[in-house]
């Protein structure tokens, strides 16, 4: 008989007891915010029921002032652009933005402020927003005792937004070739993109990223639903599981080995959706920095290598019309 | 044989659904089964007819980019077409789907047996209901199995482009943003839980081995929350399989339920009344 309450879909008994203040470590100038922090019966219905405290640090303020000045910047030139309407900000925001310098100001320190130049100021802030949580993902590492694989992994996502909003750019020697700040722009840019470089999906290492990507999706799926399988056996316990194997490590590994006749281990698993993960970025920043830098049209790229399939010729061939009397040149 | 140091205590008989202790064996690491059985026949067959597609194609095509095993013309409806102009698309679907299936309850089977939950045969029946909604549900909607994907590394890329196209802008179907958003989100939070278990099981510099306390204090340290061990596995089934479900939607509303394009599909935000 099938009985949902033993699949561990979400926790039904709830531990309160002293908050957990955290590890405490020599690493100097600052204290936690928020000790010891709070309780949310929400969260733990899901997962740990503890907000807070928090570590701020030099870093961690330093990185949120500068992000909220980026994010200003774009928010009162949206603003800007709809004369400094309110509703009409609210109104239209999903179709407003910053967009990058014009075409005619190049790869300048400084652009025109008239003509975009709010865009690499505002992105040079939010850089450096980022760039300083990264060093604050590596220093509570390095505090803790811990090794660096998630500072790596936030330097992979890192790449991409580099490559996508500054060293492509650079390489083809014009902001304008950047990613507007803006939520319907940033998509009008990517299918723009798409088109003016002959189809993405042409592009290996877009092929390859997007393959990252579902293999990601695919690999939290099945990682996922096999730990909360083995829940009843203690299997969500992984650091204990990995250096001392139990009856739920062992259950995991043969349910795939019986199904597809092969198993992760209990800390490989871990290794390969860290890989699939930042290959996911990793790939897709090689293969936005070679367009339009190495590779004017994928789909030629692609005749070029025989990766485009043949179609039969349904449709009767079509005039083009710049060939036409009267066509304009 | 392929075994385990510690996999023979768990080769008993018992769990299977169909069949008894019939079917209730390994064939080296693979558990077989009723389901087993069957899937092999589906993908046999399957597997099979993708490479006579191959052979009689004109011309014949052994690259595998190229291979493209094309859905019936529009023309043909809902009916059975001809092997060579789409029947064959309709027999692999019929293939695909039957092992798909045949997989999903052997996974049952397989964790009766082990005595485990039933989670990954249901995360695993989100993606083949995707796929069943792109080749079956979408064309039934719309009148013909044309509507289907084609079978082939690049063709398939090609109707995901054409079909796009068809709604002018794809990127402003709002299923199709939710989906793209879970996907980002699905992998961003995998490096950061692969990331976690590997920095505390691999602290380097010949340091201890981590427990859970330092994975939450890292996680409350940065951002003054961890959602731990256990909430971690279900905040990722759940963002992967919304993943896969939005995906299904985003597609069965375009054209069935919205035949123009995404772009102005929003214009309804842009006519609201308390604009005016």
């Amino acid at each position: 008989m099938f009985l949902p309450e033993y699949q561990n879909i979400f926790t039904r008994v709830q531990v309160r007891t002293a908050l957990d203040p955290g590890i405490e470590v020599e690493n100097g100038d600052f204290e936690r915010v928020g000790a010891p922090g709070v309780y949310s019966w929400l969260a733990g219905t899901i997962g740990n029921a503890q907000f807070g405290p928090i570590y701020l640090g030099f870093l961690g303020v330093a990185s949120i002032i500068t992000f909220t000045i980026g994010f200003t910047i774009i928010g009162f030139n949206m603003l800007a652009s709809v004369n400094w309407n309110p509703f009409q900000f609210i109104r239209l925001l999903p179709w407003l933005a910053l967009e990058p310098p014009a075409a005619d100001q190049g790869f300048k320190l400084i652009p025109a402020l008239d003509k975009g130049g709010w865009y690499p100021i505002a992105g040079a802030f939010i850089t450096a927003s980022v760039l300083l949580w990264w060093v604050r993902t590596y220093n509570r590492a390095k505090a803790l005792g811990l090794g660096m694989h998630i500072p790596w992994a936030f330097a992979a996502a890192i790449w991409l937004y580099l490559v996508l909003g500054f060293i492509r750019p650079m390489l083809m020697g014009s902001w304008s070739e950047a990613v507007p700040f803006g939520l319907l722009p940033h998509l009008d840019w990517t299918t723009a993109f798409s088109i003016r470089y002959g189809n993405l999906y042409y592009n290996p290492f877009h092929a390859l990223s997007i393959v990252f990507l579902y293999g990601s999706v695919m690999l939290f799926a099945m990682h996922g639903a096999t730990i909360l399988a083995v829940t009843r056996y203690g299997g969500e316990r992984e650091l204990e599981q990995i250096t001392d194997r139990g009856t739920a490590t062992e259950r995991a590994a043969l349910f795939w080995r019986w199904t597809m006749g092969w198993n992760a281990t209990m800390e490989s698993i871990h290794r390969w959706a860290w890989w699939f993960a930042i290959l996911t970025p990793i790939t897709g920043g090689i293969g936005i920095l070679l367009t339009g830098t190495v590779v004017d049209n994928w789909y030629l790229w692609g005749i070029k290598h025989g990766i485009v399939p043949p179609y039969p010729n349904v449709f009767p061939a079509v005039v083009d019309p710049s060939t036409l009397p009267g066509a304009l040149p | 044989m392929a075994m385990l140091s510690f996999e023979r205590k768990y080769r008993v008989r018992g769990g299977t659904l169909i069949g008894g202790d019939l079917f209730d064996f390994w064939v080296g690491p693979y558990f077989v089964g009723f389901f087993g059985v069957m899937g092999a026949i589906f993908m046999t067959v399957g597997t099979f007819l993708i490479f006579y597609g191959a052979a009689v194609a004109t011309p014949q095509v052994w690259n595998p980019w190229l291979i493209n095993i094309a859905p019936p013309d529009l023309k043909y409806g809902l009916g059975m077409a001809p092997l060579k102009e789409g029947g064959l698309w309709q027999i692999i679907t019929i293939c695909a789907i039957g092992s798909f299936g045949c997989w999903i309850m052997r996974e049952v089977e397989i964790a009766r047996k082990l005595g485990i939950g039933y989670h990954v045969p249901f995360a695993f029946s989100i993606a083949v209901f995707a796929y069943v909604t792109l080749v079956v549900i979408r064309p039934v909607l719309m009148g013909a199995w044309g509507h289907g994907f084609p079978y082939g590394i690049f063709s398939h890329l090609d109707w995901v482009s054409n079909t796009g196209y068809q709604y002018l802008h794809f990127h402003y179907n709002p299923a199709h943003m939710i989906a793209v958003t879970l996907f980002f989100t699905t992998t961003f939070a995998l490096s950061l839980h692969g990331g976690l278990v590997l920095s505390a099981s691999n602290p380097g510099g010949g340091q201890e081995v981590k427990t859970p306390e330092y994975e939450d204090t890292y996680f409350r340290d940065i951002i003054g929350y961890s959602i731990g061990t256990l909430g971690i596995h279900r905040l990722g089934l759940f963002l992967a399989l919304a993943a896969g479900f939005w995906s299904a939607v985003c597609i069965v509303i375009s054209g069935p339920f919205w035949n123009r394009s995404w772009a102005d599909w929003w214009v309804w935000w842009l006519m609201l009344p308390i604009w005016s």
